[in-house]
């Protein structure tokens, strides 16, 4: 059987896909070969000359212990924001599939948070926690808390973890409502019948059968921490207190469009890109196997 | 080992909608019975309330004396078999059987032998470290009827286990099945829309339509006298042609009044014989000869009758309003377009109340 369409004309399918072609090529190949090119740059403090370095930016960065420090925060932060969310959207998830009333109401209200922007979630949790607007730190601090994200730096990452979860909570919880609706009812029914009990059934076959599920939003998770977090990260701490919730992504920005060091902030962006590809490569190779259990 | 006794067993659902509008069934230990009807009818939801996946809305379901209609499906001692196996895919053929066992706390040692056992009679020895998805249909259902073994339970339950299959597998995994009970001795409850499976499989029939028990009782004896029309024209296949009778020549036939108090005249298609005879009591039809359906063994003859606005209509299993099935063994029929005249003795007569509720005996 014929599966494929034949274009008669040569020249028709390159027009068709040139638009699309032409978008990749200006606002992603290019962006990525001027950032390698400039990775082997370095400039002047003035931008006055330019030198061809070879490798000495990464050499730089690699013996650079704040880039070190950069590394562990940006994988502990996507740790702590992949399994806050991911644990709390499969209980969300798990306690919305049940049958009760006015079901689609607050299953779409749990789906609303993945339409606000990461910067709108960083500004909405400021007034919420900020030391002295927020509406919150009032009662931790009547609690005894002694709550300033501004200056200890344990705080401020508490609170990027917080919010850059909290954002991916909705996301998660979709699919993961998507993956408890695709297990057979009557498997369950079976396994009540079989003398398992609500939580037995839970983990030994709920869980298992959404394992697919759910290490393709680990993947999906960690990527977003990695990236995605910038808008947050740079609306409630701009990195700070000191460094202490600067991620690989946000060092990119600070150093390059802060601290003008363009050559440095090529090369981080050219790892990161190293580490996306790595990371959608995992998630193709998965997605392709459909089955895993 | 116990009975299952349903006691004017009641399913209404929030909106109001009656599924099952009292129910009366006892199954005696050790019995199969078996629950047919079109779909709709509720005889899976009645079968899942007696495996405590629905709630018992009225009446009692009592298991083995003790009425369960507030205990989890867990207490209650039960197996099921799901139409689509309902087997965990993540585990292995193995592991499908041993997790009831688990659950229940048994150990390991007497859990290998029950599952090897019961694999064993099964035929799946050779599969235990397979996954569900590695295996046919058959089999997969080899292995749903292996879990349900396994657990030894009071009381087997199956929900159309068999319609997912091929029709040659489903007649085998049939046979399978009745002879299992019958070694098992275990009593059973079993759902199915197929009348053929139904009259092979049952101790006790109860034909279902509309949430409510049309008959109970031995298939053979249901076959023989229904109860309404309904089970009239669903046991049975082809079914039973269905007439009414007043005003044209049946009643005349008929005669000596009996005819008055009933409404509907049904004859089997394997009660008529082709003959220019009228048997004393018994009832003769003109035909014109429709079609002609040749099977091997027998020959179904699909005749127009003269009055065609006579045929009864509204039941599962219908014919077209004026026809007549006559089958006759053999392969020897009349040609298309012959006018022919068919017979049955009155013995072979069922006659029903207008509305086709009521049986009248002749």
């Amino acid at each position: 059987m014929q599966k494929q369409a034949i274009f008669q004309a040569r020249l028709l399918p390159y027009v068709l896909v040139a638009p699309q072609l032409a978008i990749v090529l200006i606002f992603f190949y290019w962006p990525a070969l001027q950032a390698v090119i400039q990775s082997f740059l370095l400039q002047d403090a003035f931008g006055l000359s330019t030198t061809f370095v070879w490798f000495e930016n990464y050499l730089e960065l690699f013996r650079d212990p704040s880039y070190f420090a950069a590394i562990v925060r940006t994988f502990f932060f996507s740790f702590a924001i992949a399994v806050s969310s991911l644990s709390f959207a499969l209980l969300l998830a798990v306690m919305a599939d049940k049958p009760l009333r006015g079901s689609i109401l607050y299953r779409t209200l749990l789906i609303w948070p993945y339409a606000v922007a990461p910067p709108v979630v960083g500004v909405l949790w400021i007034f919420m926690l900020h030391p002295s607007l927020g509406v919150l730190s009032r009662y931790l601090r009547a609690m005894g808390v002694d709550w300033n994200p501004l200056l200890d730096g344990d705080q401020a990452a508490a609170l990027i973890i917080l919010a850059a979860a909290w954002k991916q909570i909705s996301y998660n919880f979709l699919f993961f409502l998507a993956g408890l609706q695709a297990i057979p009812k009557s498997v369950l029914e079976a396994a009540a019948i079989d003398g398992a009990r609500p939580m037995r059934r839970f983990w030994t076959v709920t869980f298992p059968l959404l394992s697919p599920t759910i290490f393709f939003l680990l993947v999906v998770n960690i990527v977003y921490a990695f990236f995605d977090t910038f808008g947050i990260i740079d609306t409630m701490t701009r990195g700070g207190p000191g460094t202490s919730t600067v991620t690989l992504v946000y060092k990119v920005y600070s150093d390059g469009l802060l601290g003008g060091n363009l050559g440095s902030s090529a090369a981080q962006s050219v790892i990161l890109m190293v580490m996306v590809i790595v990371l959608t490569g995992i998630q193709f190779r998965f997605v392709e196997r459909k089955v895993t259990y | 080992m116990a009975n299952v006794t349903l006691r004017n067993v009641r399913k209404t659902y929030l909106g109001g909608f009656e599924a099952i509008k009292g129910v009366n069934v006892d199954v005696a230990d050790g019995q199969f019975c078996v629950l047919v009807g079109p779909s709709g009818c509720g005889k899976s939801t009645l079968l899942r309330m007696v495996a405590g996946l629905e709630t018992v809305t009225g009446g009692e379901i009592d298991i083995g004396g003790r009425v369960v209609n507030q205990v989890e499906p867990a207490d209650r001692d039960i197996a099921m078999v799901f139409q689509n196996y309902a087997l965990y895919p993540h585990m292995s053929v193995y592991n499908n059987m041993a997790y009831g066992l688990r659950n229940r706390g048994m150990a390991e040692a007497e859990i290998k032998t029950r599952v090897e056992e019961a694999a064993r009679v099964l035929e799946l020895t050779s599969m235990l470290e397979r996954k569900p998805r590695q295996l046919s249909g058959g089999q997969r259902q080899r292995v749903a009827m292996g879990r349900a073994i396994v657990r030894q339970p009071k009381v087997f339950l199956f929900d159309e286990p068999l319609s997912n299959l091929d029709a040659k597998l489903r007649i085998a995994m049939r046979v399978e099945i009745r002879k299992l009970q019958r070694r098992l001795n275990t009593t059973s409850i079993y759902v199915t829309h197929d009348q053929l499976e139904a009259m092979t499989l049952a101790d006790v029939l109860v034909v279902m339509n509309g949430g409510q028990v049309e008959q109970v009782g031995n298939p053979l004896a249901i076959y023989e006298k229904p109860a309404t029309t309904f089970v009239a024209s669903f046991i049975g296949a082809p079914p039973m042609n269905l007439m009414s009778i007043r005003q044209d020549e049946i009643t005349s036939q008929l005669g000596d009044g009996r005819a008055s108090e009933a409404g509907i005249l049904g004859i089997r298609p394997e009660d008529f014989v082709i003959t220019d005879q009228t048997p004393v009591g018994g009832i003769a039809l003109p035909l014109t000869v429709e079609a002609i359906e040749r099977v091997g063994a027998e020959t179904f003859i699909y005749g127009a009758r003269a009055h065609d606005e006579q045929r009864i209509a509204a039941n599962p299993g219908e014919l077209p309003p004026g026809e007549v099935i006559v089958r006759i063994p053999g392969t020897e029929a009349p040609a298309i377009g012959e006018k022919i005249r068919v017979a049955a003795v009155q013995a072979k007569l069922h006659l029903f109340s207008s509305d086709g509720r009521t049986r009248i005996e002749i």
